[in-house]
């Protein structure tokens, strides 16, 4: 049992905090709004504290840029917004995904489009995470059902930042972010963090910002300090100057897409709940994840053979891990709360793709047992 | 213990989210409970029924929303009006005296006590009506010991303010002691 001083009685929106807290966060930027933040606020009181930089900007537009900038000096860094303020930073994010610059980007979602539904929960910014920016790209997308998870994801969500030096998007949603429940901080050490990769080239030696090493990183060197070298969110060579040779052109898209889809199963993050002999399947992920482990388990109890999949690393999309859980039930049913995101995901993955089912909700209004018990009802043929 | 599911009503301003917050936060870490609280944001927050959702279990809790309340506070008529049909029939419903008229009967024990008024007539400020309805709950249920929500209060509040609030949850507390089950 752990001592009472590790545990806390937080928001979710606190749990990232203390996550952020923990994986090292020294720069924070961004403009307040709901359902987010409380994460703004907590950071406010607490970055300075530990020396960090935090700073309240004029938008979200110039938040994503700033913390692109404090990134390229060699900090760790993050923004918080939830769907209007995610869609302002899609430009900036695409800018970091090209320039290859580490940065954490919370999205606690809320209904859309537009400003929506500022206070209630919904799922359905999934594919702005994977698509928002325009051009082919790769993104990792992390979220979480509880609040323990919610810090774990955060400190993941640091870690992957900075070994594939990306922008991570942590997609948490308005139940998860402002409901309050026991976390139990862990103890320093207990999770590994990754640390920003500096390159060895000494002052004085030419640096090549862009040139990867033979395992495919690049090393780099904190801006303003010992190297000259360019940033663009042009095609670039190794110096990181623009360049329209289409070998290079060629080469840097595959890059940028290979050094993260061709590590979906290390990026996989993920929990099984009675897959073994399971004949119904639900997948799910943040807040829904919940409500669809209260009908699995109550189903269990009857001797139903229900299963779930918890799925916490969304993009890369996990095809193979969903296809291995899901291949052998009789059904499918995907419950989030959009217009099937993730349903149209998990039919990709699947060879019968007739199997699976959306069980979702679009009105704001948390999806619930009986909400999901309702929709399995129906999809058996047997009425509501 | 199983679970317990609570839903404090009343309108902006009462305190029903702190107390939530409170009663939740004792369980959690004062006796090593499993608690969830949740809460309506928006307009309900800014005047109308404003609503604060608490689970409480020995064990972990997955869907964290209340929708059929063992015990149900209601702090306001409209507060009243709104919830009292969703309350799990056997369940318990607070209500405060001078702001809560009963009108109908429902299938669970019926406490109404003069919070609101011996608040305003024993300590004479509003502010801890809420702490004062805690204290009544807690001596109607024994849900958590008076002694971890004291805990918790010493450890969120001001020094100076501390003594008001423990009046009121002791005022609570004789409250629950003295309260007779409403004759129909």
């Amino acid at each position: 049992m752990p001592s009472n001083e590790h545990v806390r009685f937080i928001q979710g929106n606190e749990a990232c905090v203390e996550g952020a807290l923990y994986a090292g966060v020294e720069f924070f930027a961004g403009y307040p709004i709901t359902p987010s933040s409380e994460i703004m606020e907590h950071l406010a009181r607490r970055l300075p504290r530990r020396g960090g930089k935090f700073i309240q900007m004029e938008d979200e537009i110039a938040s994503m840029c700033a913390i692109i900038g404090a990134s390229l000096t060699g900090r760790k860094v993050l923004t918080a917004t939830s769907g209007p303020g995610f869609s302002l930073m899609q430009e900036a994010l695409g800018y970091a995904v090209m320039a290859e610059i580490p940065c954490v980007i919370v999205n606690v979602q809320r209904g859309g489009p537009s400003t929506g539904l500022p206070t209630q929960i919904s799922q359905g910014d999934v594919n702005q995470a994977r698509w928002g920016t325009h051009g082919d790209h790769a993104i990792i997308a992390l979220t979480a059902s509880n609040h323990q998870d919610v810090f774990a994801m955060t400190v993941e969500a640091f870690n992957m930042a900075e070994t594939y030096r990306t922008p991570v998007v942590l997609l948490f949603d308005e139940v998860v972010g402002h409901m309050r429940e026991r976390m139990v901080l862990p103890e320093p050490g207990q999770i590994p963090l990754v640390e920003r990769l500096r390159t060895s080239v000494p002052e004085g030696v030419d640096y090549h910002p862009y040139l990867p090493r033979e395992d495919g990183r690049l090393p780099m060197s904190d801006f303003g300090g010992v190297h000259r070298y360019n940033v663009t969110g042009l095609y670039h060579d190794m110096w990181g100057f623009p360049s329209d040779n289409p070998k290079v052109v060629h080469g840097l898209i595959r890059h940028l897409v290979d050094k993260i889809e061709n590590n979906v199963d290390s990026i996989a993050r993920y929990k099984a709940y009675y897959l073994e002999d399971a004949r119904t399947v639900m997948v799910s992920y943040g807040a829904t994840a919940r409500s669809a482990l209260h009908v699995v388990e109550s189903q269990r109890r009857k001797g139903q053979k229900f299963g779930l999949l918890e799925l916490q690393t969304l993009w890369p999309f996990p095809y193979d891990i969903v296809g291995e859980a899901c291949g052998r039930a009789k059904q499918v049913l995907v419950v989030e709360m959009n217009m099937g995101h993730i349903c149209a995901e998990v039919k990709r993955a699947l060879t019968n793709a007739g199997n699976v089912f959306l069980i979702n909700r679009l009105d704001g209004v948390f999806i619930s047992p009986t909400d999901i018990r309702q929709a399995l009802r129906l999809i058996a043929g047997r009425g509501v | 213990m199983s679970r317990t599911r609570l839903v404090f009503s009343g309108s902006g301003g009462q305190g029903v989210v702190t107390a939530a917050i409170l009663l939740a936060e004792a369980a959690v870490l004062r006796e090593n409970l499993f608690a969830v609280q949740t809460q309506s944001y928006g307009a309900a927050a800014r005047g109308g029924a404003t609503r604060a959702d608490v689970i409480i279990s020995a064990d972990n809790i997955n869907y964290p929303k209340v929708n059929q309340p063992n015990i149900l506070v209601c702090l306001t008529q409209e507060a009243y009006s709104k919830y009292a049909p969703i309350i799990r029939p056997g369940g318990l419903l607070l209500t405060d005296l001078r702001y809560v008229k009963i009108e109908r009967k429902v299938e669970a024990r019926q406490r109404e006590l003069p919070m609101y008024d011996s608040v305003m007539e024993k300590i004479g400020k509003p502010v801890v009506f809420n702490i004062c309805m805690l204290g009544a709950l807690i001596g109607l249920t024994q849900l958590v010991r008076v002694e971890s929500i004291l805990s918790v209060l010493e450890t969120r509040l001001p020094a100076e303010v501390v003594a008001i609030n423990r009046q009121a949850l002791e005022l609570g507390l004789t409250l629950s002691q003295t309260a007779r089950p409403r004759v129909a």
